[in-house]
């Protein structure tokens, strides 16, 4: 009789298919995964810590590069923190050029997603096809920001700066180029027979399980779960647009891969909204807001609907110019949570399509 | 605010007369009966998401300036818990407090799976030990690091003040 005995492999944290430096220790059994043990934090840099030893202005710059793919939405969550603690409201031309850059942003990183999950899998056309279309997306950002990934466009009251002229038509036919785009994943993608066969019915994750490991973002809505806090808990203006929330079925990574196409398609149905609606808004983009901000004693909890999942600020105030505490609930940190059980039993080579389908920014992961 | 959640409340401080609940509606709990409290948050109340787990530290006064911790150091840290209902759409924060000389409270593993991996970035970084958790250990910082940075008389070197 054959005796067999596991034995360990590292992947990562030097790896393409980790998306940073990420590393998993494998423990197999053949080809099959016994154990499959996270290892991350190899790109922390101790945001949190820093964070206390700036003004509340200074930290916009370091939610930027936690999230570095959807910085817009990062921005987002960590102003709209501040302002419940400041009870600050926003002007609504602010609110609806924030909608755009989120949105914006959540499609890039979507984009991006596919393409690097067709790289992932083995289509190298689909990874270099997906960088077409965020380079348009990125272009807009940056004539509107200045920068092509770190924005740092939202401020607290308000955004940085208002649309240049002609910026919102240009928004507005590259958002209109997109579904053409959509299209031709579900083409090339979506509907090839190897792509199917590499990710459906591969990594299952229950419904339960889900739930239980506090998984969010299309990584939690593919295995069937309505919660999605844009409809959940309308924060910002997003209870003045209709849109849908797009869930799988099978909760397999095919799933989370298709989740995010068809969200992409509901961002641009939001976009269109924006767009038509801002144009009938004028007014001030930015509140009144003191030079020196103290906000008084307290805390503020806010979560947001990042491109990842939910992304939670926690600020703790002591009266002066300085935050006493900053905490970041990153999406992509809590999702790797239940990696191990999602791999367990599976092939050395459904891992890659396992992490993958997460969808995780290293980051967000190590802060 | 809202108006299912003012019934929830109420109805927990009946049940527990131990907790106090803030105006913003955040409910301190007592650390002896956290476990209890929680199971019933989730079986009860369905509250059935955890979506974060952190801490702050609060020392005494003397302490923030870095000096050494004596016997009688009356510091606190607190650890806080989000947790949301997907069913009913309602989100409570809820709060404990340890002494900062022995910060030890049980794990909420059993409870939500979720806290495993935001009880290990809290025991990481704030040194808070969650009893009967399956695998503390650090995950952020490397293994051989001492201290806990998010402490508030945490020294190091170098760097921009």
């Amino acid at each position: 009789m054959l005796r067999t005995e596991t034995y360990t492999v590292n992947f990562g944290p030097q790896h393409p298919a980790t998306h940073g430096v990420f590393r998993v220790m494998l423990n197999l059994d053949g080809e099959r995964i016994v154990k499959a043990e996270p290892v991350c934090g190899y790109l922390h840099r101790g945001v949190e810590k820093l964070a206390e030893n700036r003004t509340y202005q200074q930290v916009i710059p370091y939610t930027d590069r936690l999230d570095y793919l959807a910085a817009g939405l990062q921005n987002q969550g960590y102003v709209e923190t501040i302002e419940k603690l400041m009870e600050i409201e926003v002007p609504d031309r602010a609110e609806y050029l924030r909608i755009i850059t989120a949105e914006l942003s959540r499609i890039a990183s979507h984009v991006l997603f596919v393409g690097v999950y067709a790289l992932d899998i083995g289509a190298f056309t689909g990874f270099l096809l997906c960088f077409r279309e965020r380079e348009r997306i990125l272009d807009l950002m940056e004539e509107l920001t200045g920068s092509r990934m770190t924005y740092s466009y939202a401020r607290i009251g308000g955004v940085a700066a208002d649309a240049p002229e002609g910026w919102l038509d240009r928004v507005e036919k590259v958002v209109n180029d997109l579904p053409y785009y959509f299209d031709i994943y579900d083409d090339l993608i979506s509907g090839n027979e190897i792509f199917q066969a590499r990710t459906k019915y591969v990594g299952y994750l229950s419904a339960e399980s889900a739930v239980d490991y506090s998984l969010s973002g299309p990584t939690l809505r593919g295995s069937g779960i309505d919660y999605d806090l844009r409809k959940a808990k309308p924060y910002s203006i997003y209870d003045r647009f209709n849109f849908e929330v797009p869930l799988g079925e099978n909760g397999d990574c095919f799933d989370r891969y298709f989740c995010r196409i068809l969200e992409m398609r509901q961002s641009v149905y939001i976009l269109q909204q924006a767009i038509e609606q801002i144009r009938e808004t004028d007014g001030p983009i930015m509140a009144k807001v003191p030079k020196v901000l103290k906000p008084p004693k307290g805390e503020a909890y806010h979560e947001i609907e990042s491109s990842k999942g939910i992304l939670g600020y926690y600020v703790v105030s002591d009266g002066s110019n300085k935050p006493y505490r900053v905490h970041v609930r990153r999406p992509s940190f809590v999702n790797l949570g239940f990696l191990d059980e999602m791999c367990r039993g599976g092939l050395v080579a459904d891992l890659v399509a396992i992490l993958g389908s997460i969808d995780i920014v290293l980051g967000e992961v190590d802060c | 605010m809202d108006n299912k959640l003012d019934s929830v409340i109420k109805e927990l401080q009946e049940k527990f007369s131990e907790i106090k609940v803030s105006e913003q509606q955040v409910v301190t709990v007592p650390v002896e009966q956290l476990t209890s409290f929680m199971q019933m948050l989730k079986d009860e109340y369905y509250m059935d998401f955890l979506t974060n787990v952190t801490a702050v530290d609060y020392p005494s006064d003397k302490n923030q300036n870095g000096e050494e911790d004596d016997e009688e150091d009356k510091g606190t840290m607190e650890v806080i818990y989000n947790v949301n209902s997907i069913t009913e759409g309602y989100t409570l924060m809820v709060k404990t407090s340890v002494a900062r000389q022995n910060p030890k409270l049980p794990s909420m593993f059993s409870v939500w799976g979720g806290a495993h991996f935001q009880e290990r970035e809290v025991f990481d970084l704030l040194g808070i030990i969650f009893t009967d958790h399956p695998d503390l250990k650090r995950i952020l910082l490397d293994d051989s690091f001492k201290g806990y940075p998010l402490r508030k008389d945490f020294q190091w070197v170098g760097g921009r003040k």
